[in-house]
């Protein structure tokens, strides 16, 4: 129980008094944002789970048997 | 540009932004640590205050850094859906170890080490530092086996059932030869970024004549750590050349542009290859105005002088080891790859129809058999396999050359010379702060010859980018590469300016106001 107390007063007073640390933060949730709420969502479906959601393999199969395009590194 | 062009331009992009911030949190790391040590040793507060004011700038690299790799993940499952499906078993395990032990590891002693401060004892405290760093190296280690992996595929048996790599020993994906290389290499670049870092900021705490026995002290240990990494990075960098030229030997014919190799080969300083075009390494022997060390490529690739290097042409054409065993040629291997991908439809038909298990096993052997080759299946002409040599020379070179001039960076301010400290003081510390971008241009340059050399494979020899990549339309990928140059360019200079105030304050000589 003491340590459960240490530990919340470490937490808890560490950032309270942070000063640079708010704006780190509010930069880290502006990016988790972006990334896990907008970017994610909209821009970064899962591929296979659009188009494949009941046999992975026979698709990935069926793109493997696909001719390729030719592409030069 | 094709949606393959648009989904690798997107991902390196996106690494490229995400390097910017590991190395100097890797580095940074050693540097609060040894700061902190010597405050636990001594006592004195002067350490203290550098410990801390390290850790403030570790803290905003790591800050910004957060998330940036997250993306990477994103596209893996977007743009590379059949390189995700097919790795997805091997990948998955060093992925998911590095966010359960080593994030978790890092995030709970990073608090420790930022809150602690006079609430913790000063043993626990500097364990907590140490370790917060431990953490950050543990997750690099991870990443770099799943990236080792893309280039030596080992521990693993395709399931022509599931139509995915399998991994059959976790051992042998987690110590091959190439991961090992990997990370002591980049760890040890991590450091030497760091410590050109510190002498750097220190410089110019010099040059603002502000803060100059932190500066004196911290220059001092970050040229004395700088020196160490780079002495220790010289030799894990043989290594690494050694492995390659075992594991990926058109890699290391693209970095030298070693069209026709053999025996004794030098080892190229400069030569004059065009940067915007592929060299006609079909018909040439070798790059025009070509400076070269005798031998020296012979003995990084096979640890002996009269060693034999193939060039790109004998990679193609097919050669002899220096051991006796042969090597392919590029049509024997697409031979090969063909068969592997006729077997594995073969057998889904096969499996589709009911047929026999003594089939369908005959079948399977056949695309085993066949697998190590299976990626050349999709290849139709020779340019497709040899990787862009004018970005390996040239990235290779900006790499090597930057770390020997970090070397003399670090001796130059070491030892501060009385010639060039008495007469050229503003010149040598500008130069150690211009250092600064240079060693992040570097530590790039030697991602790109990783990366650009491992061309055109996702997996070495298993399966190529335009098979690899989702079946997308290239303006998707296009839209989104954009919106990371805007996202990422403006998260940047955020940073920039949070970093440079930092650095402008100071360290801190009241502990009661300092920052957390």
């Amino acid at each position: 129980m003491k340590f459960l107390k240490q530990a919340w007063s470490l937490y808890y007073d560490g950032f309270r008094s942070m000063t640079i640390g708010r704006v780190l933060w509010a930069v880290i949730f502006v990016k988790l944002f972006i990334i896990f709420v907008v970017l994610n969502v909209f821009f970064f479906p899962d591929y296979l789970k659009k188009h494949a959601a009941d046999d992975k393999a026979e698709f990935v199969s069926s793109q493997l048997a696909k001719p390729p395009i030719t592409h030069n590194p | 540009m094709s949606a393959v062009d648009w989904a690798r331009a997107q991902f390196a992009l996106t690494a490229i932004y995400h390097w910017l911030f590991v190395p100097l949190t890797l580095g940074l790391a050693v540097v609060m640590g040894i700061m902190e040590t010597l405050y636990y040793r001594t006592g004195k507060p002067f350490w203290k205050q550098t410990a801390m004011f390290w850790q403030r700038l570790f803290g905003i690299n790591f800050a910004m850094g957060v998330a940036t790799g997250i993306i990477l993940e994103f596209e893996f499952g977007t743009n590379w859906s059949n390189y995700s499906y097919l790795v997805g078993d091997i990948f998955g395990a060093p992925l998911a170890i590095e966010g359960i032990v080593a994030f978790f590891m890092e995030s709970t002693f990073v608090a420790v080490m930022f809150f602690g401060w006079n609430k913790v004892s000063k043993g626990f405290h500097l364990a907590s530092t140490w370790l917060t760093g431990l953490g950050a190296t543990i997750s690099a280690w991870w990443i770099l086996v799943a990236n080792s992996w893309m280039q030596y595929p080992v521990g693993q048996q395709f399931n022509p059932e599931t139509v995915r790599n399998e991994m059959t020993s976790f051992m042998e994906v987690a110590l091959s030869p190439v991961a090992i290389d990997k990370f002591v290499h980049t760890v040890l670049s991590a450091w030497v970024l760091g410590a050109v870092f510190v002498v750097g900021v220190s410089s110019w705490y010099l040059l603002k004549k502000r803060h100059t026995e932190f500066a004196m002290q911290s220059l001092r240990l970050g040229a004395i750590f700088g020196l160490i990494s780079s002495a220790l990075i010289m030799l894990s960098g043989h290594h690494s050349a050694y492995t390659v030229a075992q594991t990926q030997p058109m890699k290391l014919a693209a970095m030298e542009a070693l069209y026709k190799g053999g025996t004794e080969q030098p080892l190229t300083i400069i030569a004059g290859i065009n940067p915007f075009q592929q060299p006609d390494y079909e018909t040439t022997d070798e790059p025009p105005l070509k400076l070269a060390v005798p031998y020296a490529l012979s003995f990084l690739a096979t640890n002996d002088m009269n060693g034999y290097v193939p060039g790109i042409r004998d990679i193609l054409d097919g050669y002899t080891k220096g051991d006796g065993t042969h090597e392919l040629s590029l049509e024997q291997k697409i031979q090969h790859g063909r068969c592997a991908i006729n077997a594995l439809q073969e057998y889904r038909k096969a499996k589709q129809d009911g047929a026999p298990q003594e089939f369908l096993a005959a079948l399977g052997n056949e695309v085993q058999e066949h697998m190590p080759y299976f990626g050349y299946g999709y290849v139709k002409d020779r340019d497709q396999v040899v990787p862009y040599i004018p970005v390996c020379f040239y990235a290779f070179r900006v790499m090597v050359g930057g770390g020997c001039l970090f070397v003399l960076l670090f001796l130059i301010t070491l030892w501060r010379p009385s010639f060039l400290w008495e007469r050229w003081r503003e010149a040598v510390l500008w130069f150690a702060i211009l250092c600064i971008p240079v060693a992040y241009i570097v530590s790039e340059a030697g991602w790109l010859v990783a990366e650009f050399g491992r061309q055109p494979w996702t997996i070495q020899d298993m399966l190529p980018t335009w098979v690899g990549v989702s079946q997308i339309g290239s303006s998707a990928v296009m839209t989104t590469f954009f919106l990371f140059l805007v996202l990422f360019t403006t998260l940047l200079a955020v940073e920039v300016n949070i970093m440079c105030k930092a650095i402008k304050a100071g360290p801190s000589l009241d502990e009661k106001k300092n920052e957390k």
